[in-house]
């Protein structure tokens, strides 16, 4: 209470603070940076991608579609291999003190923030010394984009290699978000280019203000925005990595809404009468992937009854402590698509010891590896393991439990003739069916660099996967990935565990937040009540 | 405690009668501390508790009762009988996790301790009785490992060793071997020069015969009064480790990996906070009472002051 | 006295070599490949596993790229960060300041309270305040700081609301970093408050980081004063009939203070140590922090380079501190 008095007092004494609107956010990490491409973590794309930057496309807010950004509009050819976008007129780049913008953004924009990740000669490629576009490689843009050219200021063909339909996503993310080639030319000539990194120009709805490392970075509400103003006019985050001391903060106060709360704090926050919750189940999947190329694993009848014996709803409660919704498909129920006619297998250890028996598996004993890390669909690998040891010895399968090294786990996990059944997830990157089937199921991931780790190759499967990928028509790929689903449960590569939720606290003063099934945190259509 | 003070007689005596006044007057010395002999009395609580701790503990310290999550003490409201110092947060008793913990910070006091001691006297050995270029090279050594903070040091080490309760322990035992080191060197040259070293090498005496059998046993005093101290060191360190998850790993009932993991309790259930560190800071307390005691006792120019 | 320092010198230079093999050799034996931690759960090929790894300088021989490291360092370059890419050495000292506030607040608050303490159970050896004052400082040596901080959140946050959680500063406060030093800045920002603010976040981590230095000056204190009181010299003056505040004050207090000196100034492994749990608890945006992430990011560059300078900057407060014992110690130099 007496800390309350304190910041009230404080906020007295500051009359200019007082009269702006501060929205303070409690963020989880510190950025990495503040230019999107070169990174990989979410918490870098809240400080960067989301307040600072737009992108062509964007995620319609609060859905994984595609909606109309800094393109108004555009076409794509009848074969789907060329998009013209038609941009936006009178969008305004920031200014800060070293830099003011004299026009407006254009295509050279747009052609400049691809070229300097596509194109290894690009002068602006390795503008920081040993920096590599991972979002732009993983998205297979690299192979994926033939040429792009300027047709006029305001209208730009991309010409792909092959069709794409998942490419309007891929476009709305946050590695290809637009930066200024003004303000990159401007930096050239003082020869401070890393500031690209660190004093980040952008279009969006807030500016950059100031960066302290690893305590708070500030954000100034942008007049000129081009969509919908923000309705507060400084953003903060507060960098508090620690889960129990950001709930603290929002107790006390001092911040307004906050990422991740540990699971365990969650009834009392629910109980908490000056904080209110917002929950989503989250855009990822939790899974047991088998070693389909090895016997006895290479059965869908054995892999089949060993998910039966395994009883999900004891994982969701034990490790996710109920803060999760079972798996049947393996991609989650927020996502287009989703075939909810899919019935999951039950949990029935009988009659799994008789499918094991008929056919013909006696004394299997078999890996389970558990992750050494915690992961947003997995908060305890260990405990899951412990868990499904014990179910399985009641079927007469023995399990032993291993563990690596992370980055060990990771590529050991994917050697051919891996030994045993890894437990592993996926968080979604642009809410597209693809990103989860075809990374993780299809018969080109199921090598070394890839992810499918099931190393599971049903040629009807992929088929599906191929055809919905050159298909423009959102109806028709929805009923394709929907089969895709049967095809999955079918066959069982997987037992498919939990799609974590999400829970987001805030400040009852807060309102307008809109949670994104992507997992990210975005604050322009956020107010707060005095 | 006639142990310690068997090898704490300062010099080598073959008339028992006069080994037995000089254990006498230590005891008489040590005795007059009266923090010491508090120090000794928990210690050796300490040693019961972890010895027969099976007998001692109501629950296993690793079974998770479902039913009772996060309760209270016993004489707080909402406590229960059977948990007479409450559950964390998955229903482990916390008595019985303390009572366990204490077998953890003995092994690893007693491991820390011997390795260090062993690897400082034989490196500290070599460089004071060899002197010359061994000495410079291996106290160089000494030196660049002493010129990193403990701590982080072990903390790299682990890292590279990889985290759990062996590789912390190996972590700090390197760590600190250069203080045994540092002082039998200085002991063994200052011995080096008196006259009964010089009487043996005369007699034709051999070297290890002369490092290990002459020389070794009057440097120990200093050396078991360093080895206190290290003890200590050893269960806060190792303990510092585990609360960052460096040490012993989860479920095992270190004290501070149930600190670490009682963290995000802290503003809702005191208990599952406050009673590890508490067991921490007694145990370390007892140990350097008792430290100052024996230092006491067996250091001749401050037992005058 | 200049042949004594250069000598001084001349001694760190095979030391300094010896922590750059050992900074280097420990992060290159760490298990985990950076390149695969950077891919996560979507795999990477082998063929841009193998540029990756080029490019970073992992596919060169151990021993080449130790010379390399060293040839970098000499020119001053210690390399950059696998995560935020930015200059290891830019962000050593951007939290550097942070850091070295917490521990000079710390070190001072342990001199000030420890030396009195010292001095006064000296004098009044035996007495009740002897007693007590010992037996806290014998605590405060064997306290598990992580726990006290703990503690005093629970009792100052928690409880009683007197302070705030973690942080530097209210985030209210927003001024240029001037001197990296938030108590300094916050004056001359001007702002009404900001002082204020920057001290009631820093008062919690400086009273746990001191904890243990102020148990070794109040002992180390305590017992240089009763050597020195049990001199010639100091019984010869009491006998003088000179007044004992005298006493203590100009012949005492003086000659003990030399070896306290040296205790302060060897806090500094202390304080390291002691910085990476408190900056933890604190969430302060330090280098104690800074170097535990790093190590559980696998951040290889930062880890080595961060030994690299945290024990050099220990090497030279030790180096300070001798030198300064020699000025005030003569005996020292002859040897």
């Amino acid at each position: 209470m007496k800390q309350f008095l304190v910041f009230a007092s404080a906020l007295a004494l500051s009359a200019a603070m007082a009269e702006a609107k501060t929205f303070v956010y409690c963020s989880e990490a510190s950025p990495e940076g503040f230019d999107p491409a070169p990174y990989t973590a979410g918490g870098t794309f809240d400080a960067s991608a989301h307040p600072i930057y737009n992108r062509l496309t964007e995620f319609k807010k609060g859905t994984t579609e595609v909606e109309p950004g800094l393109a108004e509009s555009w076409e794509v050819s009848e074969d789907g291999t060329e998009y013209t976008f038609h941009l936006r007129k009178g969008v305004k780049w920031h200014s800060n003190e070293k830099f003011t913008p004299t026009r407006d953004f254009n295509a050279d924009d747009v052609i400049f923030s691809y070229e300097r990740q596509g194109k290894a000669d690009n002068p602006w490629h390795q503008y920081i010394a040993g920096i590599t576009y991972e979002y732009y490689t993983a998205m297979d843009m690299p192979n994926l984009v033939k040429s792009i050219e300027k047709i006029d200021d305001y209208t730009v063909k991309f010409t792909l290699n092959q069709p794409e339909a998942p490419f309007l996503a891929n476009i709305a993310m946050p590695f290809a978000s637009i930066v200024s080639k003004e303000y990159a030319d401007a930096l050239d000539a003082a020869g401070t280019r890393e500031d690209l990194n660190n004093m980040p120009v952008g279009t969006g709805p807030f500016k950059f203000v100031a960066y302290q490392k690893d305590a708070v970075i500030r954000y100034q509400k942008n007049p000129d925005y081009w969509g919908t103003a923000p309705l507060i006019d400084d953003l903060v985050f507060a960098i508090t990595p620690d889960a129990a001391v950001r709930l603290q903060k929002l107790k006390a106060g001092e911040c307004h809404l906050m990422p991740y709360p540990a699971p365990a704090d969650i009834e009392a926050i629910k109980a908490d009468p000056n904080l209110k919750l917002d929950e989503q189940a989250g855009l990822n999947v939790g899974y047991l992937a088998y070693n389909t190329t090895m016997a006895p694993f290479d059965n869908p009848a054995v892999r089949k009854a060993l998910n039966m014996a395994i009883n999900k709803q004891a994982i969701v409660d034990a490790v996710f402590q109920g803060h999760a919704e079972p798996a049947k498909n393996p991609i989650p129920p927020t996502m287009w698509s989703y075939n909810d006619a899919i019935q999951d297998d039950p949990y029935d250890p009988e009659a799994a010891k008789k499918m094991l028996e008929e056919a013909g598996v006696t004394d299997l004993s078999m890996k389970i590896w558990a992750m050494p890390v915690q992961r947003p669909y997995m908060p305890n690998a260990r405990r899951t393991a412990e868990l499904m040891q014990e179910d399985l010895s009641k079927v007469g399968v023995s399990v032993e439990i291993v563990s690596y090294e992370w980055g060990e786990y990771l590529q050991k996990s994917m050697e051919a003739g891996r030994d045993g059944a890894v437990i592993l997830g996926w968080t979604g990157d642009n809410g597209d069916p693809d990103n989860f089937l075809s990374v993780l199921l299809s018969c080109d991931s199921a090598k070394e660099g890839g992810a499918n780790r099931a190393f599971w190759c049903n040629e009807d499967f992929s088929k599906l996967l191929k055809d919905a990928k050159v298909t423009a028509d959102p109806a028709v790929r929805t009923k394709l990935y929907e089969d895709a689903q049967v095809i999955f449960k079918e066959q069982a590569p997987w037992f498919t565990i939990a799609h974590s939720t999400q829970y987001v606290p805030m400040s009852n003063k807060v309102s307008g937040f809109v949670m994104s099934p992507l997992g990210d945190f975005t604050f322009e259509t956020v107010d707060i009540a005095e | 405690m006639s142990e310690t003070a068997n090898i704490a007689a300062p010099v080598r005596l073959s008339d028992a009668a006069i080994r037995r006044r000089m254990l006498a007057e230590f005891w008489f010395y040590f005795s007059q501390n009266r923090g010491a002999v508090v120090g000794l009395a928990v210690f050796a609580l300490l040693v019961l508790v972890a010895v027969f701790a099976p007998l001692l503990a109501p629950h296993d310290p690793t079974a998770q009762y479902r039913d009772a999550l996060l309760v209270p003490p016993a004489w707080q409201e909402g406590g229960r009988e059977g948990f007479l110092l409450g559950t964390d947060a998955v229903g482990r008793d916390i008595l019985s996790r303390l009572v366990f913990g204490a077998q953890y910070s003995l092994f690893i006091g007693i491991v820390v301790v011997s390795i260090a001691l062993v690897g400082g006297i034989v490196i500290g050995l070599l460089a004071g009785f060899f002197g010359g270029w061994v000495d410079t090279v291996i106290m160089r050594v000494m030196d660049v490992i002493l010129a990193f903070p403990s701590l982080l040091l072990a903390l790299v080490l682990v890292a590279v060793l990889g985290p759990g309760l062996t590789n912390a322990m190996i972590a700090i035992a390197i760590v600190y071997q250069p203080h045994f080191a540092r002082l039998t060197r200085a002991a063994v040259m200052s011995e080096m020069k008196r006259e009964y070293v010089t009487a043996a090498r005369v007699a034709g005496a051999g070297n290890l015969r002369l490092m290990f059998r002459t020389i070794l046993p009057n440097c120990l005093a200093p050396l078991i009064v360093q080895a206190t101290l290290s003890f200590s060191s050893a269960v806060l360190d190792s303990a510092a480790l585990g609360f960052l998850g460096m040490g012993a790993q989860p479920p095992a009932p270190e004290w501070g990996t149930m600190l670490a993991e009682a963290r995000e309790f802290i503003l809702r259930a005191w208990w599952v906070v406050t009673l590890p560190g508490l067991a921490i800071l007694v145990s370390v307390l007892a140990i350097n009472l008792m430290g100052d005691g024996l230092r006491d006792a067996l250091d001749p120019k401050l037992k005058r002051s | 006295m200049v042949r004594f320092i250069l000598s001084k010198l001349l001694y760190l230079v095979p030391t300094f070599l010896g922590i750059t093999i050992i900074a280097f050799s420990f992060v290159r034996i760490l298990p985990g490949d950076p390149v695969l931690l950077m891919a996560g759960e979507r795999g990477v090929t082998p063929e841009r596993h193998a540029e990756l790894s080029a490019q970073l300088g992992y596919d060169k021989p151990v021993v080449m790229q130790y010379f390399d490291f060293l040839g970098r360092l000499m020119q001053g370059d210690f390399g950059s960060s696998l995560v935020t890419k930015k200059p290891v050495l830019a962000e050593f000292l951007t939290l550097f300041p942070a850091t070295v506030e917490l521990g000079l607040c710390a070190i001072i608050i342990a001199t000030l309270i420890g030396v009195p303490v010292g001095v006064l159970a000296a004098i009044r050896r035996g007495s009740w305040f002897d007693q007590v004052s010992m037996t806290a400082a014998l605590v405060g040596f064997s306290m598990p700081i992580f726990w006290w901080g703990l503690l005093l959140i629970i009792l100052f946050s928690g409880i009683l609301g007197w302070t705030p959680v973690s942080g530097r500063i209210s985030l209210l406060y927003f001024f240029p970093n001037v001197t990296g030093f938030m108590l300094i800045d916050s004056i001359l920002s001007g702002q009404k408050g900001a002082f204020g603010s920057a001290l009631s976040h820093l008062i919690l981590p400086s009273i746990v980081l001191a904890t243990i230095p102020l148990a070794v000056i109040a002992r180390q204190t305590r017992s240089a004063m009763l050597e020195v009181m049990g001199e010639d010299y100091v019984r010869t003056a009491r006998a003088k009939g000179m007044p004992p505040f005298r006493v203590i004050g100009i012949h005492a207090l003086r000659n003990a203070m030399i070896p306290v000196v040296t205790t302060i100034g060897l806090q500094i492994g202390v304080l390291m140590a002691g910085a990476i749990l408190t900056e933890t608890i604190f969430s302060w945006p330090g280098i104690g922090k800074w170097m535990i992430d790093s190590i559980s990011r696998r951040d290889y560059p930062v880890v080595q380079s961060g030994l690299l300078l945290i024990a050099a900057l220990v090497m030279v407060v030790n180096l300070i501190v001798d030198l300064t014992y020699g000025l005030i110690n003569p005996r020292i130099r002859v040897k």
